[in-house]
């Protein structure tokens, strides 16, 4: 490790931390730009509580996380164990390239042919269409996550159970669930990742009344600069950061177990 | 039993996966009140509509090329740390936190009266606005972009056999002969995945040419968005999009990695 590479990384992880960081030393600016720092003040952490508005959206976003994530997980799970259970390799890999479209095309595609897909069924826009968006394309990252656990996981354990005369759902329920958790779990988490993070799908399908955090914030951005996303976006960092911290010690701790046991 | 738990994946796959798609194709022979028509593909295909895309996919290269060469010298790096994970996690950090949120930093880092022109300042130079420009509109997609792009390569720089490297510098390889012969192209894959995911949202960044650029950089995907929420004309939104999957389905064939032509 030479110097150049250290301060190679070292400059990268300032790129990198510099615009949050930027974002939450503003954020107590008392003179209301992003330029001169005139003072101290918590104002805009204030404000942001204050504001009901602003209180329901950052609701919404979370409800439609959750409710979407919930969605996609179980229809998930059982398109992973139908995928899973398909002998023929062409009707499994034409089916696996199907779940795969929503994974890479890009957002805009995904909410204009959705909002064509809404308006034709006669859906409002709306909460409804938006946790539907939602799980449209949470669905297949949910899929993607639990299948290699299926694969990991040790067969002849169903078959073992089969052997001993349990029905299917006792299998199903029993053995080959309890058996891929982790991976439930991690196309959960997944799901509810991309769907807080998404702003260009529910942009397209939202219309006018209901709005999740990220489309709030372009309208806010697009009106010029207020310290209250200032405030949002530190309270999110500060969020952020404590999960990663507990997540790196506990699959550290995970992995040290792993490797004396 | 287990087809009937299947029938409402493969009923999300119909309808949101096949039917959107079908309506996208469908709408794209729309005029705006309805009448079957090539009118749409005849103005893609006209001057300003190629102009665009070819506009469009010099930025999305340009950033591609950018994000990549800052991106594996990066994976590089932490690969060759004693913890790996720790680096990765704190590369990563960042893509937590909503891209909207990023970009708005840009806003106050890039403004007149921003960090970047006090700085200017201060060492003499002139202020200029760097904001509302295609600098700007770069370099907020190559911040976004590097994490996505050092994961897939530092995961295919990880899995490279240890005793290849060890082999080439016993075998008299320099250090620089290692690195282009033996370590880039065995993380060849990574790279591939890097440019996938670089490449096709760097096409339909919508949100960053109206916020950063000021509508001076015209992306795909900001016709798309013109198209079907400002302009209303779904038919020629929908051409765009036909156009964008085509491009998309092309990258997608170009970078094919070995594990899924298999």
């Amino acid at each position: 490790m030479n110097t150049l590479s250290k301060s190679f990384l070292t400059l990268m992880i300032i790129f990198l931390y510099f615009p949050i960081l930027y974002l939450a030393f503003y954020s107590f600016n008392a003179g209301g730009t992003m330029s001169n720092f005139d003072g101290f003040t918590l104002d805009y952490y204030k404000s942001v509580i204050e504001n009901k508005a602003l209180m329901t959206v950052l609701m919404n976003t979370i409800a439609v996380a959750l409710i979407s994530s919930g969605i996609s997980t179980v229809i998930g799970l059982f398109g992973a164990l139908f995928l899973y259970f398909i002998r023929q390799r062409y009707v499994k890999n034409t089916l696996l390239t199907l779940n795969n479209v929503l994974i890479v095309s890009p957002d805009v595609i995904i909410g204009a042919s959705l909002l064509i897909l809404f308006s034709l069924f006669g859906i409002t826009l709306g909460s409804v269409s938006v946790i539907l968006a939602h799980v449209a394309f949470s669905v297949p990252i949910v899929v993607l996550m639990i299948l290699p656990s299926l694969y990991q996981q040790n067969n002849n354990l169903v078959l073992a159970a089969q052997d001993l005369g349990a029905s299917a759902w006792d299998v199903l329920t029993k053995v080959l669930i309890p058996n891929i958790k982790p991976g439930i779990f991690a196309g959960f988490l997944m799901a509810l990742t991309y769907s807080l993070d998404d702003f260009a799908v529910t942009f397209f399908v939202t219309g006018n009344g209901f709005s999740t955090l990220s489309v709030e914030i372009y309208a806010m951005a697009r009106r010029g600069i207020t310290l209250e996303i200032n405030a949002i976006s530190t309270v999110i960092f500060v969020v952020v950061l404590i999960i990663a911290i507990i997540y790196y010690f506990v699959s550290d701790k995970n992995i040290k177990r792993g490797k004396t046991t | 039993m287990k087809r009937v738990l299947a029938i409402p994946y493969l009923l999300w796959m119909v309808v949101f996966v096949i039917l959107p798609i079908s309506f996208m194709i469908y709408y794209s022979f729309n005029d705006m009140s309805g009448n079957l028509t090539l009118q749409n593909y005849a103005e893609f295909l006209s001057s300003n509509y190629l102009k665009m895309t070819l506009n469009s996919f010099w930025y999305a290269f340009l950033i591609t090329v950018i994000t990549l060469l800052i991106s594996y010298p990066l994976a590089l790096v932490i690969s060759r740390l004693k913890h790996k994970t720790f680096w990765l996690l704190i590369i990563i950090i960042p893509t937590w936190i909503n891209i909207l949120l990023k970009t708005y930093a840009f806003i106050g880092i890039l403004g007149i009266n921003g960090v970047v022109n006090t700085i200017f300042e201060t060492i003499g130079l002139t202020q200029i606005q760097l904001l509302f420009s295609d600098f700007a509109f770069i370099t907020v997609a190559v911040y976004i972009f590097i994490p996505f792009m050092v994961l897939p390569i530092f995961n295919s720089i990880n899995g490279i056999n240890k005793n290849l490297i060890s082999a080439s510098y016993d075998l008299g390889a320099s250090k620089w002969e290692t690195l282009t012969r033996v370590i880039f192209p065995l993380s060849l894959e990574g790279v591939k995945s890097g440019i996938q995911i670089t490449f096709i949202p760097a096409l339909s960044l919508f949100m960053l040419s109206r916020l950063v650029a000021g509508n001076k950089v015209v992306t795909l995907g900001t016709a798309i968005e013109q198209q079907f929420l400002i302009n209303e004309n779904w038919g020629m939104g929908s051409t765009v999009g036909v156009f964008l999957i085509l491009f998309m389905v092309f990258v997608m064939l170009a970078t094919r990695t070995k594990k899924e032509s298999v």
